[in-house]
């Protein structure tokens, strides 16, 4: 089998022995609300902690006591749902979810089923074919389980009931998604969204970030959904694309092969590479939903709402927008510089001082290549957006030509030192002194007066043959404008 | 000497304020009284030197600024005490130590009140008889083959016979009603989201509520205000105001509309019911109300829908004594023969039934045809009532078909067992106040009550409307002590 791939034009499709086969995807993430307690308790939610030391008497499911939601839980949701441009149910409903396990004490769940707190919305993903809009079928509010360790005895299974009760949103994709690459776009999306909005920190090591993934396929051209399977709790986008590919072939297979797909949820082995059956249709459980009696259905105001989206942040569509209209970046330039909330706060940073473009240039450009270099994150770059800010003013304002540019930007890297430092510490500063300057000039054409009489002549490609000269006798520190000029006034 | 057990909790409360007795010696009484009445079995667990000390300790201190100051209390053992077992009358939670203490009952410890002991109990509160009780059935004080009523059967029969100036019960769908009807005591279940039901060990959330049980109406009135409270730590408490119940409670009901429900004539039902039914009709006119013939036409099907939603949430409230945290663990080869060994040890066999009727009606494919179904039924129940109450400010009924039956003789018999709940429950699933008040006695000189039924938070007028039947009662206690 091969995958057909082409960057214009969207080209996933798998080809069978026989058929050319089509994947759809859709995607149940599971985010972590960033939030200091627990949805129904008041136990931390911090990561890291030894092992059931957050844990409230209502976390552990001890008689008779009660949930009460954490109103700050509800308010994160409600602005992931504006975020994700979704309608905000006013009125939603918790539900239990009923099932036995060792890391769920309640004996059951509480999430919402039937009446979620966020409806239909949209994530717009910018694919190198064009932007593509993938549709949300809801957000709601659950509990997380706890967790149970397998490993730390050959008899016995431990639970630590730290995360027993974290708020978690589900967002639930609509069976909208093509491709691998369409996948780790989504995710990527969400996850920028979220942390624009403060309202998941998208730590996929940590956890804060899963999701379920709903793999079928169909012959390219057939407008109908195959069987579906369901690949449970997969954390990263490595092993979500991998995952995909997988269970892609594995099903194109079994229908060239005329068997049928059985409708059910799988695990991905990530050391086998493969993704293996956990539960059939048959074995699912019936989680038995019902209202949750402990808990008043959630009402919440139209006042509520129209304050939260009051008060949100710019999100990278519009500041994308933005940054092409009002900064005149392109396309390009733009999308990379707002897909994470901290890179555009560094761009932002850095263009409170100086040109815009060439801020975009330099920090997609070189100071990318860098942090890829040095394997960090922009939050932790060698080089200050106040000291890149002045080192581009400096270019702008002609004190320093974009070569000897090159040179402060790579010393600037050692102790984040101001640019001005450096210039005026190495000499560096760009000749524009046009008396100097025509020196110079005068010079080099004195010492080249056979390359003068040929470049008469008609050899005008001889023309950055001087420049060159008096760059090298200005130890490039001359002003390339400056002596185009005077060049070419001399030489005529 | 005066016999301190068989005093009301006002006189007690009064006496102790004047020190015509001490705290000490009011303990000492109920004390020694309990161990002369082991043959009743209503209690789980004693109280007894902690009370003594805490009785002590009051005398000392003398801060008669609460409500119940000096008072000891045996409670329902639905309650969670801190560090004191609450087992919900069942194996399950047989050694169970709270560490922390139910709302209801830190309200009466606030008040100045301490524990006397933890009283037994239909298992997590599922019965109409007392004897699904892991603990034993409990023996109603009028008679030693006779059952004293559920769930609260321990709370009725130690206030009966005097083992506890007063109690606190819970009911679902009458569990303080009827067994207060069966014991000749007075029992009030306050208006869904009055009383907080953190703490409690829940059988069904949406129906649960906690209650006094006295032993006349006044007592009633005083130990209502001192449990009922809003808690933020239960989203299902109402925040309104608590009334001054005691200082308000007058038996001046002039010019009330009382409501008559022709359907709560059942089928079947002894003629000294109706009779009884009748003489309440009598009392009331007599103090000034007005009797008006209402109709709650859906009130049939109250008993089919409530053996639905409350089996549904016990199901799912009873999931968690899974043996994995606290309560009893039998051993198994893995994780899910641990819980099927802790489950089938840990319940006994009316809790099995009623968790698999609810996880039945859960169940995907019989959802919408029960569930859904009996939530509907719920609200059309609501709905009589709401309508009826643009009319009328109670509803008077009889609060069971008959008075105390013999041990053992439904035992074996669900549906008529259950049929006991048939006046009791519309009005769990409605959400709305009610009391039973003793009103006479049958031909087997057992004790009958009368149940009113009140608007949502009027569980003034309720407590009124009964003041005025105790007085025209003249309900008198007939125990004869033959435990002793």
């Amino acid at each position: 089998m091969v995958e057909i791939m082409d960057q214009k034009k969207f080209n996933y499709y798998i080809q069978g022995e026989k058929n050319k086969w089509e994947v759809i995807i859709g995607l149940e993430v599971h985010a972590q609300v960033l939030s200091k307690s627990k949805l129904f308790s008041s136990s931390s939610t911090k990561f890291g902690a030894d092992p059931n030391t957050q844990v409230s008497l209502v976390d552990s499911a001890f008689p008779g006591m009660l949930p009460v939601i954490n109103q700050y839980c509800v308010e994160q949701s409600i602005k992931t749902g504006l975020g994700l441009k979704a309608k905000i149910n006013l009125h939603s409903v918790f539900d239990r979810k009923n099932y036995f396990y060792a890391d769920l004490p309640q004996g059951y769940q509480i999430s919402q089923y039937k009446n979620p707190i966020v409806g239909e919305g949209k994530i717009i993903l910018d694919m190198p074919y064009g932007s593509k809009t993938v549709g949300i079928e809801r957000l709601h509010l659950e509990q997380d389980a706890g967790k149970s360790i397998h490993d730390l005895d050959p008899e016995n299974t431990y639970v630590d009931l730290n995360r027993s009760g974290v708020a978690l949103m589900e967002i639930v994709s609509k069976p909208d998604l093509r491709s691998p690459d369409e996948v780790s776009a989504y995710v990527k999306k969400l996850r920028s969204i979220m942390r624009y909005l403060n309202t998941c920190d998208g730590n996929m090591q940590e956890g804060s970030l899963r999701a379920d993934v709903n793999v079928s396929v169909r012959k390219v051209g057939s407008k109908e959904f195959g069987t579906r399977c369901e690949i449970k709790n997969v954390n990263s986008i490595k092993f979500m694309q991998m995952a995909i590919q997988y269970e892609a072939k594995r099903q194109i297979d079994l229908l060239e092969d005329n068997k049928t797909i059985d409708q059910e949820t799988r695990l991905f082995d990530t050391k086998k590479n493969e993704t293996r059956s956990m539960r059939s249709k048959e074995d699912a459980h019936d989680y038995r939903y019902f209202p949750d009696p402990d808990l008043l259905p959630l009402k919440i105001e139209k006042k509520l709402v129209d304050t939260i989206k009051k008060n949100l942040p710019e999100l990278p569509d519009e500041k994308k927008e933005r940054f092409i209209k009002e900064h005149n970046l392109s396309l390009y330039e733009a999308t990379i510089l707002v897909s994470e909330k901290e890179i555009s706060h560094y761009y932002e940073e850095v263009v409170k001082n100086c040109d815009k473009k060439l801020a975009a240039n330099w920090i997609t450009g070189d100071l990318f290549a860098v942090l890829n270099k040095k394997n960090l994150s922009i939050s932790k770059s060698p080089i200050s957006a106040t000291n890149l800010s002045s080192m581009i003013k400096m270019i702008s304002t002609g004190k320093i030509s974009g070569k000897i540019a090159k040179e402060v930007f790579e010393k600037m890297q050692s102790n984040n030192v101001d640019p001005h430092e450096i210039v005026e510490k190495e000499g560096l500063l760009q000749q524009s002194d046009p008396k100097a300057l025509e020196k110079i000039v005068q010079e080099v054409i004195s010492k080249n007066l056979d390359k003068v009489s040929e470049y008469k002549s008609g050899k005008i490609k001889l023309f950055g043959f001087f420049v060159g000269q008096v760059m090298k006798v200005s130890g490039g520190k001359a002003n390339p404008q400056l002596v185009n000029n005077i060049l070419k006034e001399k030489l005529k | 000497m005066i016999d301190l057990t068989k005093i009301s909790l006002c006189d007690l409360v009064k006496g102790i304020k004047k020190k015509d007795f001490t705290s000490e010696e009011v303990t000492k009484s109920f004390i020694d009284n309990e161990k002369k009445s082991k043959k009743l079995n209503s209690f789980i667990t004693t109280n007894f030197d902690e009370a003594i000390i805490k009785s002590q300790t009051f005398d000392k201190k003398k801060n008669y600024s609460g409500l119940l100051a000096g008072v000891p209390l045996a409670v329902k053992d639905l309650f969670c005490t801190k560090n004191i077992k609450t087992t919900a009358g069942s194996k399950i939670l047989n050694n169970f130590f709270p560490t922390y203490e139910s709302t209801v009952t830190a309200n009466l410890w606030s008040e100045g009140a301490f524990l006397l002991g933890k009283l037994n109990c239909d298992e997590f509160a599922m019965g109409s008889s007392n004897e699904t009780s892991f603990f034993g059935n409990v023996i109603n004080p009028y008679g030693d083959k006779l059952v004293p009523g559920g769930s609260s059967g321990g709370s009725a029969a130690a206030l009966a016979s005097n083992l506890t100036p007063a109690t606190i019960g819970t009911d679902t769908g009458g569990s303080i009603r009827q067994p207060a009807s069966f014991t000749g005591t007075v029992g009030l279940k306050p208006t869904y989201g009055r009383c907080s039901r953190w703490g409690i060990v829940a059988f069904a959330s949406s129906l649960d509520q906690a209650g006094p049980m006295t032993q006349n109406v006044e007592d009633c009135a005083l130990l209502l205000q001192a449990i009922s409270s809003y808690d933020p730590k239960d989203s299902t408490s109402v925040n309104v105001k608590v009334d001054n119940y005691s200082e308000n409670l007058t038996d001046n009901i002039k010019g009330l509309k009382i409501g008559i429900p022709k359907e709560y004539r059942v089928e079947n039902m002894p003629d000294e019911i109706d009779i009884l039914w009748k003489k309440g009709v009598e009392y009331l006119k007599d103090a000034g109300a007005i009797i008006k013939d209402i109709t709650l036409p859906h009130t049939m099907y109250a008993l089919p829908a409530y053996y639905i939603v409350a089996p549904a949430e016990a199901s799912s409230n009873l999931a968690r004594y899974d043996g994995v945290k606290y309560g009893h663990r039998a051993k198994g080869k893995n994780l899910i023969e641990m819980y099927e060994n802790t489950r089938s040890e840990g319940f006994g066999d009316e809790v099995k039934r009623r968790i698999l009727i609810g996880t039945y009606v859960l169940s995907s494919g019989y959802y919408d045809a029960y569930y859904i179904k009996a939530q509907k039924v719920r609200q059309l129940i609501k709905k009589d009532f709401d309508e009826s109450f643009n009319e009328i400010d109670a509803v008077l009924t009889p609060s069971t078909p008959s008075s105390a039956f013999k041990v053992g003789d439904k035992k074996d018999d669900p549906i008529s067992m259950y049929l006991n709940d048939v006046f009791t429950v519309p009005v769990n699933l409605a959400g709305l106040p009610a009391i039973s008040v003793p009103a006479g006695l049958d031909k087997k000189n057992l004790p009958l009550g009368l149940q009113l039924i009140g608007k949502p938070f009027q569980e003034q007028t309720i407590l009124n409307l009964s003041l005025a039947i105790q007085k025209r009662a003249g309900f008198k206690k007939s125990i004869k002590e033959w435990w002793k």
